[in-house]
């Protein structure tokens, strides 16, 4: 049990826009940065708010993601951090990113204080053009408030085992509310404690892990048995990979909204991957034939060695991608093995260094050994 | 086993260990097969797993990466990221499915010429046995 504020609202939703309502009603913010409602046909958008009353539109657990915001906080605070505080109200995903982020010293955490929610994931971005999201927003919250999981969402959401966020200041417990009547708001840490000390509302003790938690769980880990013990290609191997590339544009959209790639200049836009003459001409002596721009492969294969052991599984890239390739579900099925290999979790412990930054001497052994007869 | 084919190894050794070792086995006249081309790095960490990966892309049939010995790294740790890079690039393939017989990490202390031409005898014969590199035929890469 941990301290924590508990809420009567209609809802998750409302219990999180009251939360930040109040939080910055109590000056004990500056501003607050939460999804807020900007279109009359369920479009969404982050927005850093000042005013309590411009937040009567804020709907933090909406189930779209427009952008990962633990990139977008990064954007904002990379040169420097907020002057006074600032909350932020991320999903579980989002935080993690936030917490890759500032291990590629790429945040200034100082000043922001993190809430997040038990999360009941993310509907894909197309899902709610025209309105689309109106019919399933009921059965949404409810399945929410239950903890079962809706139907229909990313499904990289589907399949998230990570839905309890790790390191937030604050956790609003909105999976399986529903079954408690009352909406706990828990302090995770000592700046979570401070928010919420003389706040309005009955002071208590809540536990995160609610029964509706517990079947959630259950269900999002056979649904992530079943995705991830398929194979992750048609046909393994080369085949395999063209044929799921096949019909990249090269936009490379998956990259611009990937909170974790956060290189100034991406390798792939520098002049050393620029195709010359040259390039076709090496292409063309070895090969029957080349794509014209060439390496598209290599853009994801080298993205794959450069982010996936930080992949968080958000599931932007498939989303952004205007040809729709899963891109999330690959990316997350091969992070998923390279985390492994390092026993690693990425944004769950901030102390803890990115896998290719540090080394153990005596670990992996065998790499390296003389190994031809595999 | 197809005798025909010589397979194209790139060769990515560091310069103080392994292009060392390389340069005592040419001294030496040690006969081994004619398949790598060697570009000598710096250290074995300059070998970005992308630029394995480019070189197979572009029809290469292995790469070779090769360093000092762990613990011998002349920049004292360069080598244990190498082999955490290659380890990774181990995984990836093996989800993939991609071949790992075309990528292969190996460490050869400057003395040691005759692994230089163990290592390339041994990659060679792997690599005759997989064949050459389907991306040599596939357009779309």
């Amino acid at each position: 049990m941990a301290e924590a504020l508990l809420m009567k609202a209609d809802g998750a939703d409302a219990a999180a826009r009251d939360l930040l309502k109040t939080l910055l009603a109590s000056g004990k913010v500056r501003g607050v940065m939460t999804l807020v409602e900007t279109g009359p046909a369920g479009e969404v958008n982050y927005e850093l708010v000042a005013d309590a009353a411009a937040l009567e539109k804020a709907t933090p657990l909406y189930p779209l993601m427009p952008a990962n915001a633990g990139g977008l906080l990064s954007r904002l605070t990379v040169l420097e951090g907020f002057e006074e505080p600032v909350a932020a109200f991320l999903r579980p995903c989002e935080l993690r990113a936030f917490v890759e982020l500032g291990k590629l010293h790429q945040v200034d955490a100082e000043n922001i204080l993190l809430i997040s929610a038990t999360c009941g994931g993310v509907y894909p971005l197309r899902a709610s053009l025209n309105g689309g999201l109106a019919d399933a927003l009921p059965a949404y919250w409810e399945a929410l408030a239950n903890g079962d999981g809706a139907e229909g969402l990313r499904p990289t959401c589907s399949a998230c085992e990570h839905f309890v966020p790790f390191g937030a200041d604050l956790v609003l417990a909105a999976v399986g509310s529903g079954a408690a009547g009352r909406l706990a708001v828990v302090a995770s840490t000592p700046r979570g404690e401070e928010a919420l000390e003389g706040l309005e509302g009955a002071a208590g003790e809540a536990e995160m892990e609610t029964a509706g938690v517990k079947s959630l769980r259950e269900k999002r880990g056979a649904a992530r048995a079943e995705l991830f013990e398929k194979e992750p290609l048609a046909t393994p191997g080369l085949e395999g990979l063209v044929a799921f590339f096949g019909r990249c544009v090269g936009c490379r959209s998956c990259r611009s909204v990937c909170p974790i790639c956060c290189c100034e200049i991406c390798y792939f836009d520098s002049a050393t991957t620029e195709p010359t003459p040259r390039t076709f001409d090496v292409h063309l002596k070895r090969k029957e034939g080349t794509r014209v721009p060439p390496d598209t492969l290599l853009f994801h294969l080298g993205r794959l060695t450069h982010m996936s052991v930080s992949c968080v599984g958000c599931g932007m890239c498939a989303d952004a991608c205007p040809v729709y390739i899963p891109v999330a579900t690959l990316f997350a099925k091969v992070g998923a093995g390279t985390q492994t290999l390092f026993e690693y979790v990425p944004g769950k412990d901030p102390a803890e260094e990115v896998p290719l930054q540090r080394f153990e001497e005596d670990e992996l052994v065998e790499v390296g050994e003389e190994r031809f007869d595999s | 086993m197809n005798e025909e084919f010589r397979p194209d190894i790139l060769g990515i050794f560091c310069r103080w260990c392994s292009y060392s070792a390389a340069d005592l086995a040419g001294v030496s006249r040690l006969k081994m097969p004619p398949t790598t081309k060697v570009v000598r790095v710096m250290c074995s960490s300059r070998a970005d797993p992308v630029f394995a990966l480019g070189a197979l892309l572009s029809g290469a049939d292995g790469v070779l990466v090769a360093g000092c010995a762990p613990g011998d790294c002349h920049y004292k740790t360069g080598n244990y990221q190498t082999r955490r890079r290659y380890a990774l690039v181990e995984k990836i393939f093996d989800t993939l499915g991609l071949d790992n017989r075309r990528v292969k990490l190996v460490w050869i202390p400057a003395s040691e010429g005759p692994k230089v031409k163990r290592v390339i005898t041994a990659m060679t014969e792997s690599l005759r046995e997989a064949g050459p590199n389907p991306a040599r035929a596939e357009m779309f890469i």
